[in-house]
This record gives structure tokens, C-alpha cells and sequence, in this order.
């Protein structure tokens, strides 16, 4: 008798029926880590506005791209009857997804599973993603929930964050790396935002801070709540932590989606090619600008007119407003834009726009994306604030930036290009790759009422009517110097445009430099002023 | 955005620019040239000792005071040699940051 058959039928049978209860229990372990700390704590997270760290993930990337990974990790404590404790993925969620198709890896720590606290388990997880993003050359993403070191595991949290810290410095530059703070980030925990490229906040819900209110009230006796220390509208107006600020998390999750378009997945690389578009702005560009120098106008009103679609995806909007940064795309190509502000503090350099419009011009270079410059200044914020905060540091930073800078860089002087200022943005003489001017800037040392002052001193101190001859002095200067033609008689302007021209022929000048490669000295690195 | 009527100015190089300030602007600290007759708080804290009295002479480095703060005692001393003018704070006070504690005056 053959008895083959029936074995088989048995081996199978047995074999289905525990491949079945395997997968049932799979789906019952995957759904208890899913749970994360449990219902009513995620209730509390959902009472703040807040959603949790997986709801938060599946927001922001492409619908069914999410994979998580290393769910069933169990945290690392021992003492203080930790060792009993049970916390679902040890309070961290990591996995790898896309967005608008871009793969990208990210973490996002769950608070609802003991405060989201960072023990040894949980950092390896962070820093296992960080390493598979900078080994496949991906941007990553990190949303930042956590009551901050997990006490009970002492040193080792504070291994934890060392190695994030470091994974994020040897990143920088290679990948993008954006930071999403949706709660609190205290203590060490904000250096790992701090050193990646963007972050960003939402109003009431982030808090970033060194030192809490606590202390401080304690051994100073400053009492101050945690929104006004460290909230989301301090760190993105005054502070300059933040780069994007959202009043939710949905509008936050959109702002990090259109950022996603406009970098490239990594520094070899260049940022996605979209569709050209022409303006949507049909106002005249030479009607937006005043021809009087000393009035203000919003110089994006200019960036929108000769944008693709007049979109302009604007970086730290609230910081330092008198230089205004970000992106746009030209002929379905990203560019990052820098401009001076007239309608904010006249559009000065100081040392906080300084240092935003130099970390951007870095991040610009560092990605491949091309730098295109609006010029109106008239020099750099006077006070004895600004002296003694080191303006002399800071503004060598823009300097330093747009020189050691080799995308392609094109600037437009608009109306004001005075002394300093002239030469910081991005002039000839630090390798700007194209100048233009429109007919009415001015390219001198400074403004024609300082120079005058200066120049006939003696005749305006010695004439009957002093103020008379003030003005006929400005004039004078004014006919002489305040003009785009003495700098273009040297070559220091390439050519002087009439303003409607400026989209063709930065879309020209960006079409000429595209293959740009220009050989810089071997070095280490260089050793910018910060 | 501010009005056209509500632009503010900033002078640069003798120019008048009209434009809008930032909060941050608005609320720089404004310079005012140190007096080096006033014993000021350069930290907040508490006052564990005054250790000298008014009308006395002392010379630079004696102590003046103990002042306690971030759990740390710091022992403020005469900046050069000078008298006790006005003492403006007992043992115990709690003290801000830059409150004027002692009033001195330099001695030959």
C-alpha cells in the first residue's frame, strides 16, 4: 500500500495550519507594538493637538510606502525594575518610505511610550536609519517627541545621543536632513535638530530648550512659561532655530512635502526637473520697485514676478526679515534666491540675517542648487548692539560663503549696492558668475548723503547757506556716482538691463551655467567664522 | 506689513530709509555707558553676607559682599580703592540681575 499520499496530505495540512497561526500571531505582536503605550495615552497626545509618531509618518510620505522596521527591539534597561517594563519599540518608530516618490528614511520618536525618553535601544534604532540613509544617499527625516534622556539608563542615553550627533555631523552635506520638533526637545536632545539642515515647528506644540523653566525660575528667579522660553514662534522669529512654522501639524507635514520637491535626494545629485511655467504675476516687475531709493517695497513681490508660476517657497520667513531666502524654480529647475528686504529695516545686513542668508548660500552649494541674488541694500545696521554682538564676525559669514561658493551665481543689483554690502552680495570680485544691474542702481562706497557729507565737508561747512549746498552737493554725487554705468565701465556689471528683461536673462544666465566646473584649492576644510 | 503712514526710519550713512522694524529691533538693548561707581548684581541672586559699612575705605580686591547664586557663592570685591557710599541691599535680599547693590567712590 501506498501511504505516500496521505502523508503528504497530513504534512501539509499540519504545515498551513501553523503557517496560519504564525501569521495570526505576527499580526497580534505587530498590533500590540502598533498600540504603542496604550489608549489613553495616546488619547492625551491626540487632547494636544498631537497626533502619534506613526500617524505622524504615514502623513507625510506617499500612501501605502511606509515600511517600518525593528519593531520588535526591547529597550535596554535594567536597573531601577526597568528590567520588568515592556515598552513597544523601545519609543521610537523607523522605517523607510516616499514622498512625491522620492525614497526617503525616517524616525519619529512616540511619546506616548514612556515620554518617547531616549534609552540605548532607542537610539541604536535612530541611529540604524541615519546610517542606511547616508549608506543609500537619501534625504532623512526625524520627528523629534521625547521628555529627552531616559534617567533610569544613566550614560548609556547619553551614548545614545552622542552617536546621533555625530551620524547627523558626518551627514550634513551629503544628505538632506530635516528635523520636525512636534513636542518637546529639551536638553541635549535639540543638538541633533540644530546640526541638520531644516527644522521645523508648530505653534503650541513644539518646545525646544536647554535649560527648562524650572531651573531657571529656581537659580535665577526668571519665571517664564515654556511657549515663551522655548515655543514655536521663538525659535522661528527670534532664536532662528526654526525654518518653518506651521500653526498645525497638517500644514507642517505640506511645508515638508514641498521642500522635499525642491532638494535633491543627495549632494551628487541635482534637484528634480519639474514642468517650466511662466509667471502668474502680471503686474509690471519695474512697477513693484520705487524709483526713490530710500522707499521700502516687498522685494518677494520681485522674486514672485519672475519665478516659475510666481511661486516662491520662502525659509525662515519670521527671522531676521530683512534678508529674505528660499527657493524658486526657473524654468522647472530649483534656484535659491537671496535677497535683500527694503520693506524690513531697509533691507541692512546684520549679524542675524548674515548668518541666515550664509547657512542657506552653504546649503545651496552643497546640494548643487544655483544661487540667484536681489540686491538693494544701503550697508550694514548701525548701533552699538550689533558692534558689540560681533557684526564683524557674522557678516564675514556671507562673505566667506558666497566665495567659497561654486554653483552657479547670479546676482541683480535692483537700486542699492552700497560700500560693504556691495562687495558681501555676491559681487564680482567673490566669483559671481553673472552681474546685472537695472538702470537705476547705484554702485558706489555709500549713499550720496554720506558721501557728500564726506567729499565737500569743507565747502558745505564754508558756504553762506550750508544746507543749499548740501543738496547741490548730493546732486552733484548723485550725477556723478549713483549709477550702474561707473561699475560697468570697470566690468564689475555685465551688462545693465532694462527690469523686464531680468526672468530671460536669468533663465539664459542659469541655461549658460549649468555644466559649471570651476577647480577650488585642495583642503581639509576651510575655516569659516563660526 | 506696517501701513505706508506707519513706515519707520533707519538712517544709514546719513540716508533716511523708510521701512518696517522687527520685534527683535524694537527690543535691543540700548547702550548706556557703565558707571563704575555702582556695585551692580551681575547675576541674580541672594545676599549671604554685607560684609562692609557705609562711609568706610577699603582697598581694591577687599570683599564687599557675598552674593549666592546658580548654588554658588560669589564674593563681589572693591573694583579699586574707594569709600562705601550707600549700601541698597541687607542680608537675605533676593536680588535681579543689574540691581544696584552698593554705591562706591574712588579715594586717593
Amino acid at each position: 500500500m501506498n501511504l505516500l499520499p496521505e502523508i503528504n496530505f497530513l504534512i501539509k495540512k499540519t504545515k498551513s495550519m501553523s503557517l496560519k497561526r504564525n501569521i495570526l500571531d505576527l499580526r497580534k505582536r505587530k498590533d500590540q507594538v502598533r498600540l504603542g503605550g496604550g489608549e489613553e495615552a495616546i488619547e492625551k497626545q491626540a487632547a494636544m493637538g498631537k497626533l502619534t509618531a506613526r500617524a505622524r509618518i504615514l502623513a507625510i510620505v506617499d500612501e501605502g510606502s511606509f515600511h517600518e522596521y525593528d519593531m520588535f527591539v526591547e529597550h535596554a534597561g535594567t536597573d531601577f525594575d526597568m528590567g520588568k517594563k515592556v515598552l513597544a519599540g523601545d519609543g521610537v518608530v523607523i522605517g523607510t518610505g516616499t514622498i512625491y516618490s522620492s525614497p526617503v528614511c525616517l524616525f519619529a520618536q512616540d511619546f506616548t511610550v514612556a515620554g518617547g525618553s531616549l534609552g540605548l535601544s532607542h537610539a541604536r534604532k535612530i541611529t540604524k536609519i541615519m546610517d542606511h540613509a547616508l549608506k543609500m544617499r537619501v534625504p532623512l527625516i526625524g520627528i523629534n517627541d521625547s521628555g529627552g534622556a531616559r534617567i533610569q539608563e544613566g550614560v548609556n542615553s547619553l551614548a545614545g545621543y552622542g552617536e546621533i550627533f555625530f551620524r547627523n555631523t558626518l551627514s550634513s552635506g551629503v544628505i538632506p536632513q530635516i528635523s520636525v520638533i512636534l513636542g518637546p526637545c529639551a536638553g541635549g536632545a535639540v543638538y541633533s535638530p540644530a546640526l541638520t539642515d531644516f527644522v521645523f515647528v508648530v505653534e503650541n506644540i513644539s518646545k525646544m530648550f536647554i535649560t527648562g523653566p524650572a531651573v531657571i525660575k529656581s537659580v535665577l528667579g526668571e519665571d517664564i512659561s515654556m511657549e515663551a522660553l522655548g515655543g514655536a514662534r521663538v525659535h522661528a522669529e527670534i532664536t532662528g532655530n526654526a525654518h518653518f512654522f506651521a500653526l498645525s501639524e497638517k500644514e507642517c507635514f505640506e511645508q515638508i512635502k514641498t521642500l522635499i520637491t525642491y532638494i535633491p535626494w543627495n549632494n551628487t545629485q541635482k534637484a528634480k526637473s519639474f514642468p517650466p511655467k511662466e509667471p502668474k504675476i502680471k503686474t509690471k516687475i519695474e512697477n513693484i520697485v520705487p524709483i526713490d531709493a530710500r522707499l521700502p517695497y516687498d522685494i518677494r513681490e520681485v522674486i514672485r514676478s519672475i519665478t516659475d508660476s510666481s511661486v516662491f517657497f520662502e525659509i525662515m520667513e519670521l527671522f531676521a526679515a530683512n534678508i529674505v531666502i528660499g527657493f524658486g524654480r526657473m524654468n522647472g529647475e530649483t534656484v535659491g534666491f537671496v535677497a535683500n528686504q527694503p520693506l524690513v529695516l531697509a533691507g541692512v545686513l546684520d549679524c542675524d540675517s548674515s548668518d541666515k542668508a550664509a547657512r542657506f548660500i552653504r546649503y545651496c552649494n552643497a546640494f548643487n542648487i544655483p544661487i540667484v541674488t536681489l540686491e538693494d541694500m544701503p550697508g550694514y545696521l548701525p548701533g552699538v548692539d550689533q558692534e558689540h554682538a560681533g557684526v564683524i564676525r557674522h557678516g564675514a559669514k556671507i562673505l566667506y560663503a558666497y566665495s567659497e561658493a561654486t554653483v552657479p551665481k547670479i546676482t541683480v543689483i535692483i537700486r542699492k549696492a552700497y560700500g560693504g554690502g556691495y562687495i558681501a552680495m555676491n559681487s564680482r570680485h567673490l566669483r559671481a558668475d553673472f552681474v546685472f544691474a537695472w538702470p537705476m542702481a547705484e554702485i558706489a562706497v555709500m549713499g550720496p548723503e554720506g558721501a557728500a557729507n564726506i567729499v565737500f565737508r569743507k565747502e558745505i561747512a564754508e558756504a553762506e547757506d550750508p544746507e543749499a549746498m548740501r543738496q547741490q552737493k548730493i546732486q552733484e554725487y548723485k550725477d556723478k556716482f549713483a549709477n550702474p554705468y561707473v561699475a560697468a565701465s570697470k566690468g564689475y556689471i555685465d551688462e545693465v538691463i532694462e527690469p523686464q528683461e531680468t526672468r530671460k536673462i536669468l533663465l539664459h544666465a542659469l541655461q549658460i551655467s549649468a555644466n559649471k566646473d570651476v577647480p577650488a584649492p585642495a583642503k581639509k576644510h576651510g575655516l569659516p567664522p563660526f | 506689513m506696517a501701513d505706508k503712514e506707519n513706515y519707520q526710519v533707519i538712517i544709514v550713512h546719513s540716508a533716511k530709509y523708510q521701512t518696517t522694524y522687527t520685534k527683535k529691533y524694537m527690543n535691543r538693548k540700548v547702550w548706556v555707558e557703565p558707571n563704575f561707581n555702582h556695585i551692580n548684581s551681575y547675576i541674580p541672586g541672594t545676599i549671604i553676607e554685607v560684609l562692609v559699612k557705609e562711609g568706610q575705605i577699603l582697598e581694591k580686591g577687599k570683599s564687599i559682599l557675598l552674593l549666592e547664586a546658580m548654588k554658588m557663592y560669589n564674593n563681589v570685591q572693591m573694583p579699586f580703592k574707594g569709600k562705601i557710599v550707600k549700601i541698597n541691599v541687607v542680608k537675605g535680599q533676593m536680588v535681579p540681575k543689574n540691581f544696584l547693590m552698593i554705591e562706591i567712590e574712588p579715594v586717593k
